[in-house]
């Protein structure tokens, strides 16, 4: 299974029908994790990088249209019943939301909640699910977990509700983990605390994580693959090293200079003038075209530039590759 | 996030029994409740006579300490038929109350949930029975199925159905949005696990209010379907139908009009104000000026 991805996306594109027409929410996208590996997904609010991971897992609105072949383990999710996806994806799929507030029922027991993926899939008995839950509670490093297992979650905090909600997430120990900008809602030392949480249960248990995030200090921190996306479309990827030290397109090169400088306290911050195209007319050519400090020529206007390797697994989406180097992580 | 700020199970019963002892009128409504069950039970134990102890030497006597009530034009002691007709009446309220909670509740819960042309199709047959007055559709659907007890009970459940309907699918709409749902739906939860575990628990509030403030309107319809005949068939007693039968006599025997209705009085009253203070408890965005005076002192 080293070899094989745990979930191996190939053209994933997504249609939202919306009022104003159909909305391009994901333009065609190919990106796998695997055994043991985790991939980032970076971008901007509404740059695609959820609703791929939601729409290849299932959870994509009812009012969206997927296209391309998803495969969870060797199986073709988009050829499966939808009872098979809901099953497949219970046994074999973790979520961990972004805000542990609203993640948690707010009627139900921690425990209930962290056993109730182990009684629905491994056909766990109350007894069973609840002494599992123990388990898992402690082992997202909950103090004493045999009490807290009845508590409710008004009763915890933030970052503790961040554990429960990891906890059900790793129920049925799967095989990805997929983790939606799961620190967003917390303070600084709490997300950093998570974070650790994350690795160091990879590390034990061998799962594979997709990590959605616009921190890219989060990313350097953790991840081994990255995949940029903007407007829909992955603008650039690879192992994060090459692609921190050598960024290539000119929107990861503007992305990674925009991230504060300690050194430079009290000087503006760098941002990227402009906003991203709208998902109802994305444009033929580069989407980042109308943002670009480069803006090469006419081509970059009206034709897609593909994904082209730039050395190893290192790939990008650009006409004008930057040849840059010295960034730090 | 404070603990008191969050609402567990075991707290929230524990506030809404303090809520219900501390409130003057609430402690009334639930101590009239408790008696009318009581009677409702044990009724025909606790009754001085029978139900249909016919006396004809003492037709129309006014309230006496042999009979506190009075008799009507049988002899019947009032008292007693009062009485043992508080059962007919709770009967009646709880049991088709009870369906129009269950039947509202399972629709309101798949139109909220699956939305699209189910929710269409069943909220808009709601409407239509919302769009009639209740009395007028009760008495249509006991005239299709004729009058008596059963029937009454079904028109009533039926009748008010639809606000159960209503208040169900409103309280999912939000719910469903959250993102607990959705961490249900990703880790493969089936719909009717989510439904039952995760969106009814959170719908309960409004639902526990709904039911007890309808328990209140659902006996007034019995009442009035009696009164026009339609409810439970003489001898049986019913509030409704002893209105009935001494309206005749309204002018030299008051005791037989105002007894069975300030039972019904006293009945609709105390439900609603165990509804309205169980509103208070369950469902803070409605705070009362009761409430607000009592918090702000």
């Amino acid at each position: 299974m080293s070899d094989s991805p745990v979930l191996d996306v190939e053209g994933l594109a997504v249609t939202i029908g919306t009022r104003r027409g159909p909305a391009r929410a994901v333009a065609g996208v190919d990106w796998s994790v695997q055994a043991g590996q985790t991939l980032a997904l970076v971008g901007e609010s509404g740059s695609g990088k959820s609703m791929s991971v939601l729409a290849a897992t299932g959870l994509a609105p009812r009012t969206a249209r997927v296209t391309g072949r998803v495969r969870l383990l060797g199986t073709d999710l988009t050829e499966v019943s939808p009872e098979r996806r809901r099953r497949l994806r219970g046994r074999h799929v973790g979520f961990v939301f972004q805000d542990p507030m609203t993640s948690l029922n707010p009627v139900l027991t921690v425990g209930r909640q962290v056993s109730e993926a182990g009684e629905e899939h491994l056909g766990l008995t109350r007894r069973a699910a609840r002494a599992r839950a123990v388990e898992l509670l402690d082992l997202v490093g909950i103090p004493s977990a045999a009490q807290r297992v009845d508590a409710y979650p008004h009763q915890f905090s933030g970052g503790m509700r961040q554990r429960v909600v990891i906890a059900m997430a790793l129920a049925c120990e799967p095989d990805l983990l997929i983790a939606d900008e799961p620190t967003t809602a917390l303070d600084v030392t709490t997300q950093a605390q998570i974070v650790e949480l994350v690795a160091d249960l990879q590390h034990r248990l061998g799962t594979a994580v997709v990590w959605i995030t616009h921190d890219l200090g989060v990313v350097a921190g953790i991840a081994d693959t990255v995949a940029v996306m903007y407007a829909g479309r992955i603008v650039e990827q690879g192992p994060v090293d090459a692609v921190f030290a050598h960024p290539a397109h000119p929107y990861t090169v503007a992305l990674l200079a925009a991230r504060p400088d300690p050194a430079a306290r009290g000087a503006d911050l760098v941002t990227i003038p402009g906003a991203p195209p709208s998902p109802w007319e994305l444009p033929t050519g580069c989407a980042f075209f109308p943002r670009c400090p480069v803006r090469g020529d006419a081509r970059c206007e009206h034709e897609l530039p593909p994904l082209v390797p730039v050395s190893g697994r290192h790939q990008v989406r650009t006409f004008y590759p930057q040849a840059t180097d010295g960034e730090d992580r | 996030m404070s603990e008191t700020t969050g609402r567990s199970s075991e707290g929230q019963l524990r506030r809404t029994l303090s809520a219900l002892r501390h409130d003057p009128l609430a402690f009334t409504g639930s101590a009239v409740l408790v008696l009318l069950v009581v009677v409702g039970v044990a009724g025909t134990w606790l009754a001085p006579a029978g139900v249909n102890e016919v006396d004809v030497d003492r037709m129309l006597q006014a309230p006496s300490w042999a009979h506190p009530f009075g008799t009507d034009e049988l002899g019947r002691d009032v008292l007693s038929r009062v009485m043992i007709a508080a059962r007919v009446s709770l009967q009646v309220g709880l049991v088709s109350v009870g369906i129009a909670l269950t039947v509202g509740t399972t629709l309101g819960l798949l139109a909220g949930y699956y939305r699209g042309w189910l929710d269409n199709v069943l909220m808009r047959c709601m409407d239509v029975l919302f769009a009639f007055p209740v009395l007028l559709l009760a008495v249509a659907i006991v005239a299709v199925l004729g009058p008596g007890l059963l029937t009454a009970t079904i028109a009533v459940g039926v009748v008010y159905t639809p606000i159960f309907a209503r208040v169900t699918r409103a309280g999912v709409l939000s719910v469903r949005e959250q993102v607990f749902v959705r961490a249900a739906i990703s880790i493969g939860a089936s719909d009717l696990r989510i439904m039952r575990r995760h969106v009814l628990p959170n719908i309960a509030a409004p639902l526990i209010v709904q039911t007890s403030l309808s328990l209140a309107f659902a006996i007034l319809s019995e009442a009035a379907l009696s009164f026009l005949g339609l409810g439970v068939q003489p001898p049986e007693p019913a509030w409704g139908r002893m209105l009935y039968d001494g309206r005749g006599f309204v002018t030299e025997a008051w005791w037989l009009g105002v007894f069975p209705g300030a039972a019904i009085f006293l009945t609709v009253l105390a439900f609603n104000l165990v509804g309205d203070a169980l509103r208070d408890v369950l469902d803070p965005r409605q705070l009362t000026v009761s409430e607000a005076r009592r918090s702000s002192t």
